[in-house]
């Protein structure tokens, strides 16, 4: 969810902060209209992004009566109590069922975007810095993946996984989160653009093997690329909902956003569970925000790069 | 995860070689309809799973597996049927590993019966003879009107009655309506105090089938060869036209059923009366905390003076999914799950399920008085309601598309264009379209 909505800001905001600091000296002046106009949109973007998570919190912090007969966008008089009590049945409600849960999304999206970074590294670095017959039709077959979405894959993926008795296991949701031809692109034109062909005939001059001088060498050039891929994978994967829904029946095997679902879809029979689902919702963003957070500095540098060269 | 590897490897061959080869996991063809199927019971231990969303039933199911160690039962939970896990089934038969036991709403197992999707239990020991067991209207849901077949055991049932403030309608001075004429002239009444009389739930169209049903309304009918579609019945105008009155003179509010705005105007009493099913009890003292010990139940209004008809809306049932290699056991296990006194008190306990067994009048959670209703024996209202439940209502195959239909009509209605009664006409001719496509055939 997060990603589409902050992917188009970063590289104009904070990516490129010395290079728009020379066009301010070089290009034309901006009109003070035209700049208050500018921020205008973007608070308004800001106001239009940032409710709905003001209210996932001020909500969190209230017991399912009050929802319904209080403020919605601000908080009761024991709203730190009240949040407190939340979370301790958040994680005790169904054995702790959704700690599990949580487990599971970080395992998924956690291990699934890493190898799968690795895989798109490793195929787009080869598209971008190996010659070999067929390189182009490759590329455009992953490039068409691109435009195939997940969830029309959804089905076919649940037929062959019957096929091999693998649904309703951790594989049905794993296997399929490796592959990401978005990342195979990504990987392929940072390469081309990073990794200079002269560095790579050095080392081959040098003696080293193509697999040590794409470990030792290109994944470093090609680092700030890889947080990119790591990052766009990891969110797909965590908010990934139709596949969990297709594959998994045991509530076991549930990532989060489907074990939330599954609550959600019962409120009105166990009515208690509205603010459990609430409270979830909000603890679900927080691993995001944590590796936003954290991997932030490495994105935007990745992607600005990319585009100066 | 060990012994998965080579299956992992597997499916990598299957993926790489993937090529979309159409994949039609075929499952056996069908037998012919109506035709129950020697049931036998299978030799040794047996494991089945059973996929429900009802919360806790993975404890009743504990009590099961406790006294049989033979048929042990694995229960598996999702998202309540029409947000995915009927779709799931679909999918699951399809390629021939659906669970042996799945929930089924009396609503979408017409749905299930036409795709083949359930076993016929007929044959199985004991099923037959249960129809004594379960309120009459419940059994007629899970057979169809066919000869010699039960699809599936009925689980719970949604029997409607009307909850009301029993102190604003004594404040006021306004007789508790017993017939939809009276209650429309209340609902001015009550206008006139500056609240509502009752909430219209555009979307919930099962609520609306539940009135019709309480009309002695039919939406659908098979007789054994093709489906008669009749959303547009004199007993289905009757309860448009009454409702379309209601919402033109601006005497219902139209809130979205269920939603936080709902909650909080039964909560600061701005709604007076809810013509709802049993388990709405619930619905209504958790949604409306604030106002416990106000509310009352009476029967629902009647048509004719003097009248004793309810409507029903929403239940489920137990269903042997198709493929089921111990359909015996299975059936053995469902029949428990919904007899069992044990099970069905603790069933009721966690989930909130009202039984389909005769039974459940001598429970004790149904026997005492209810706080919240100013200790009103209430469920001796639904008790009675539901043998009052017209046992020949039938649902259609392809239900969720009417809804749909119906649903945006509805809605439509309400924003001023069209009627309540042009929606069903609507929902009519799209419901044809949908079976006519589906090739299952219509009787026009």
């Amino acid at each position: 969810m997060a990603a589409p909505a902050t992917a188009p800001k970063r590289p104009r905001g904070g990516s490129t902060t010395a290079q728009s600091a020379e066009n301010r000296g070089r290009g034309p002046r901006q009109s003070i209209m035209s700049r208050s106009a500018a921020m205008l949109v973007m608070g308004v973007f800001t106001l239009y992004f940032l409710t709905p998570i003001w209210w996932l919190l001020t909500t969190s912090t209230k017991t399912g009566g009050e929802i319904t007969s209080t403020a919605p966008l601000w908080f009761t008089a024991n709203s730190f109590a009240t949040f407190f009590e939340n979370l301790g049945r958040l994680f005790t409600y169904g054995d702790g069922l959704f700690g599990r849960w949580l487990l599971n999304s970080a395992l998924y999206a956690g291990v699934g975007a890493l190898i799968g970074t690795v895989i798109a590294a490793m195929c787009g670095y080869a598209l971008a810095k190996y010659e070999f017959r067929g390189r182009e039709a490759i590329f455009n077959v992953v490039l068409s993946g691109v435009l195939v979405p997940a969830t029309a894959l959804a089905l076919p993926l649940f037929l062959i996984f019957s096929r091999v008795e693998l649904t309703n296991t951790m594989w049905a949701v794993f296997l399929p989160s490796l592959v990401s031809p978005f990342g195979v692109y990504l990987a392929r034109i940072y390469a081309a653009a990073s990794v200079p062909n002269e560095l790579l005939e050095a080392a081959r001059l040098d003696g080293s093997g193509e697999v040590r001088t794409f470990f030792s060498l290109s994944t470093r050039l090609m680092a700030p690329a890889l947080v990119t891929i790591f990052l766009f994978q990891f969110v797909a994967i965590w908010n990934n909902f139709f596949l969990p829904l297709i594959m998994l029946r045991d509530q076991v095997l549930f990532p989060v956003t489907l074990g939330l679902y599954a609550w959600n879809s019962q409120i009105s029979q166990i009515p208690e569970l509205r603010s459990l689902v609430i409270v979830g919702a909000l603890v679900s963003i927080v691993p995001l925000i944590i590796a936003f957070l954290a991997l932030q500095r490495f994105w935007s540098s990745g992607l600005g790069a990319g585009s100066v060269k | 995860m060990r012994a998965h590897y080579g299956k992992v490897t597997a499916a990598f061959a299957m993926i790489s070689a993937l090529a979309l080869s159409g994949c039609s996991a075929g499952g056996d063809s069908s037998e012919a309809r109506g035709e129950a199927a020697p049931c036998e019971a299978s030799d040794g231990p047996v494991e089945l799973t059973f996929t429900t969303w009802v919360p806790g039933m993975d404890k009743v199911v504990d009590l099961w597996n406790a006294d049989n160690p033979d048929i042990q039962v694995e229960v598996q939970t999702g998202p309540n049927g029409n947000s995915g896990t009927y779709q799931n089934f679909f999918n699951q038969i399809q390629a021939g590993n659906a669970p042996d036991l799945g929930q089924i709403e009396y609503d979408a197992l017409p749905n299930f019966r036409v795709q083949d999707g359930l076993e016929n239990l007929a044959g199985c020991e004991g099923v037959a003879d249960a129809e004594d067991q379960f309120v009459d209207w419940t059994w007629g849901q899970v057979t169809f009107g066919e000869e010699d077949a039960v699809y599936a055991i009925p689980q719970d049932s949604g029997p409607m009655a009307m909850y009301y403030r029993a102190d604003l309608f004594e404040q006021a001075g306004i007789e508790v309506p017993t017939t939809w004429e009276e209650y429309a002239a209340a609902a001015e009444q009550i206008k006139a105090e500056g609240s509502y009389i009752t909430n219209f739930p555009k979307s919930d169209v099962n609520w609306f089938a539940g009135m019709v049903w309480q009309n002695g309304g039919q939406w659908f009918a098979n007789d054994g060869e093709s489906w008669d579609v009749n959303l547009t019945s004199p007993e289905s105008e009757e309860v448009a036209t009454y409702w379309q009155d209601l919402l033109s003179e601006d005497l219902v509010s139209t809130l979205p059923s269920f939603s936080d705005e709902w909650n909080a105007s039964f909560n600061e009493g701005q709604q007076w009366t809810w013509v709802s099913a049993v388990w709405g009890a619930t619905t209504l003292s958790t949604g409306a905390p604030d106002t416990a010990g106000k509310w009352a139940v009476a029967p629902m209004p009647q048509w004719e003076d003097g009248g004793e008809a309810a409507g029903n809306w929403g239940g489920s049932s137990t269903a042997v999914l198709k493929g089921s290699e111990h359909p015996a056991e299975a059936a053995k296990f469902a029949l428990w799950l919904n007899t069992d006194p044990e099970a069905l008190a603790l069933a009721n306990e966690l989930g909130g399920l009202y039984p389909a067994a005769k039974s459940a009048a001598d429970l004790e959670s149904f026997a005492g008085g209810v706080e919240y209703y100013g200790g009103q024996k209430i469920y001796e209202v639904f008790s009675e309601a539901s043998a009052n439940v017209n046992p020949d209502f039938t649902w259609g195959p392809t239900m969720t598309q009417t809804y749909t239909d119906v649903s945006d009509g509805f809605g439509a209605a309400i924003g001023g264009s069209g009627t309540l009664m042009d929606a069903l006409e609507n929902g009519q001719q799209k419901t044809i379209d949908s079976l006519e496509s589906q090739s299952i055939p219509v009787s026009e």
